[in-house]
């Protein structure tokens, strides 16, 4: 049958009961804005957590763990080869706590293709001088640059501007807190003291805000050539290669690759932050949940406002029928309202929704832990309006499939007889 | 064989709600093209049922129904409907419009679903027939804002609209007063004449019956005169 007379016959019965066309129109948008907005949220507050964890945390980092070697002398006795080896207290042996041959490392990580960036780090205990008071600290020698793309330095910086650390001689980006205590500010200069007791004068050309204030009370960056100096060691000494993959899905196995090949010790993102990602997924599994719900119970309302249409234009579906409608006619009508509904009520839906993102996006929203976080957080993902949109038309597709088939199925002369 | 627009051979069928009982036995009789027939008894005798039969709408009977030399024996839903179409015009005892729409495009409906013309064609051709039977003026009206003989003649429209080769009618007078059952018979009566249309209505009101060219008369399901 053309589709235009099935539109024309469609649109007749609906124009005739457009309350609840209306009503059932409504219910669709309604579900389909709430499944935007609470994906949109839902996800968006996940994006901002996972980021505070991703964005900052290496896929693979290689470092050198003070341990004890697996391998004792005792172990290589051929005497006592037979016989078990009580020896306690184990002690590791005095080393550095650099990674051996770090450049030819980072220069086989660069050729990797697997690799996305590589950046290298020193780590350095110090004291802050406040005075006669020394207080504990840590400073972190960086390359900013990269520290920049992959890890978003710059969204936690507070004050100053972090390329300084590489172009002023001698600069330092303190953590907030370590700012507080020493009552230093951008351009004031702090003295800190290394381990081997000797005073470093620095120029604070920046301040850092991690959100974890016992972080931000003992933090400090610096570039990896000032660490280097404060430390008193040569150019090629790294604490840490931090590794950013293309797949961070791959990272587990890559560390243990990347173990055995360099000999130092490898941890990767998963093991290290586990708990994170179970929240995420179970955020959003829950919000799925609630917004499938949602639309399954608007399919609910389509399906009981097309029964009732049935019953109610029983006497035309039989006319229809008596005047070479077939049942197949019939039925396209139906499905057509149901569609008709699905797709406009649908679509009103994703705009509400969006609407609604968009006014959740600029409600003001402050925290202490994301300096650069202004408003709530919402994700814009293209998927969940694609989503939305098929489950839509799904839902209010098998909600008139049924109907329709009962409608189909009327006997006009069951019909015809009963008047 | 041709000028036989429809044959009804042996038809019989059964009623098994609350018991068993014939309803229709072996009725057998055929109508030709141009043919004026009307069906009489007394109520209950199964002569909507008859009508049901032989219109398609009702497939469940035993013995053979031919319409313009097709046997509809094997014919599924959609070709019944097809045939129904294209070839039947059904006038009901009560008016069954689609109150959704206005009168011509009531008229229009089986023409759009026939899709043999345009839909300014149909249109052209529902006008047509609403003049024939005098509605022509109430043709973009509400069918509930017409009279009931006026919605019976809107009825007969409808069935012309495809030019079907039969018209059948279940006491199409039934329902109305006097003076409107004489303008329905009128109009069967002149597209008997000029337009050689053939038709079989079932009419319990005698003197209609007298003035078609031949009566079929049922008494309990069989045919006793005709
Ligand atoms: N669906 C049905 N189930 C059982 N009996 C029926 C049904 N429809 C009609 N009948 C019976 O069949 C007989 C014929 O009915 P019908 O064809 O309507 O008679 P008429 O039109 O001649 O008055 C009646 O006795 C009626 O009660
Ligand atoms: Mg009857």
């Amino acid at each position: 049958m053309k589709y235009k007379l099935v539109i024309q016959i469609s649109k007749a019965l609906l124009l005739a009961r457009w309350k609840q066309t209306l009503v059932a129109g409504i219910g669709v948008s309604f579900s389909i804005a709430m499944f935007i907005t609470l994906l949109g949220f839902m996800n968006g507050l996940n994006g901002l957590l996972d980021g505070l964890v991703t964005n900052r945390t290496p896929h693979v980092r290689l470092y050198n763990e003070v341990k004890i070697t697996s391998e004792q002398p005792m172990d290589k006795s051929v005497e006592y080869n037979e016989d078990y080896n009580f020896v306690r207290s184990l002690k590791p042996k005095n080393e550095n706590l650099d990674i051996k041959n770090s450049i030819g490392i980072i220069h086989a990580l660069n050729a990797d293709d697997r690799v996305l960036g590589v950046c290298p780090k020193v780590s350095s205990q110090v004291f802050y001088n406040a005075g006669n008071v020394r207080l504990n600290g840590v400073i972190d020698g960086i390359d900013v640059e990269g520290e920049k793309e992959f890890y978003a330095f710059d969204d936690y910086m507070v004050a100053g501007n972090s390329i300084d650390i590489e172009t002023v001689s001698n600069s330092i980006i303190v953590g907030t807190g370590v700012a507080d205590n020493l009552m230093a500010e951008v351009g004031d200069i702090i003295q800190v003291t290394n381990s081997r007791g000797e005073i470093i004068k620095l120029k604070v050309v920046g301040m850092y805000q991690s959100g974890m204030a016992d972080i931000d009370k003992v933090q400090s960056y610096a570039s990896v050539e000032t660490t280097q100096k404060i430390l008193g060691v040569s150019g090629d000494y790294l604490t840490d290669i931090k590794i950013k993959l293309k797949d961070m899905s791959i990272a587990p196995q890559v560390a243990k690759e990347y173990e055995e090949l360099f000999g130092t010790s490898a941890s990767d993102i998963q093991s290290a932050n586990a708990q994170f990602d179970t929240g995420s997924s179970i955020r959003s599994l829950i919000s799925y949940a609630v917004g499938i719900t949602l639309l399954i119970v608007a399919g609910f309302g389509i399906y009981n406002i097309l029964n009732m249409l049935i019953y109610e234009k029983m006497d035309s579906i039989a006319i229809l029928k008596a005047t070479g409608f077939s049942g197949k006619d019939v039925s396209n009508v139906f499905i057509m309202i149901a569609l008709t509904i699905g797709i406009l009520g649908g679509a009103l839906g994703l705009i509400i929704g969006f609407g609604l993102c968009n006014v959740i996006d600029n409600i003001p929203f402050d925290t202490e832990a994301l300096p650069t976080v202004t408003t709530y957080p919402i994700d814009y993902g293209v998927r969940y309006y694609i989503i939305a949109g098929i489950f839509s038309v799904v839902t209010t597709y098998l909600a008139g499939y049924f109907p329709s088939r009962k409608a189909s199925k009327v006997d006009p002369v069951e019909i015809i007889r009963g008047k | 064989m041709t000028d036989k627009v429809l044959e009804a051979v042996n038809i019989s069928k059964f009623f098994h709600n609350p018991k068993t009982f014939q309803v229709l036995k072996d009725i057998s009789f055929s109508i030709d093209r141009g043919e004026f027939v009307s069906v009489i008894g007394k109520s209950g005798c199964g002569k909507s049922t008859l009508l049901y039969i032989l219109s398609t709408m009702d497939t469940d009977y035993t013995g053979e129904l031919i319409i313009d030399g097709e046997n509809l024996k094997s014919k599924v839903d959609k070709e019944l409907a097809a045939i129904r179409n294209e070839k039947i015009g059904f006038v009901f005892q009560f008016h069954y419009l689609l109150n959704e729409f206005d009168v011509i495009t009531n008229v229009m409906l089986p023409g759009l679903k026939l899709e043999k013309l345009s839909t300014e064609e149909v249109r052209e051709n529902a006008y047509q027939k609403l003049k024939i039977l005098g509605i022509e003026d109430e043709a973009l009206k509400k069918p509930n804002q017409l009279s009931g003989g006026q919605k019976q003649r809107v009825s007969i429209a409808r069935s012309l609209i495809n030019d079907p080769i039969i018209i059948m009618a279940d006491e199409p007078t039934g329902n109305l007063d006097f003076k409107n059952s004489r303008i329905v018979f009128d109009i069967f009566k002149e597209l008997s004449v000029e337009f050689n249309q053939s038709l079989l209505v079932v009419t319990h009101d005698n003197e209609f019956a007298e003035n078609t060219d031949r009566i079929i008369e049922l008494l309990d399901g069989e045919v006793i005169r005709g």
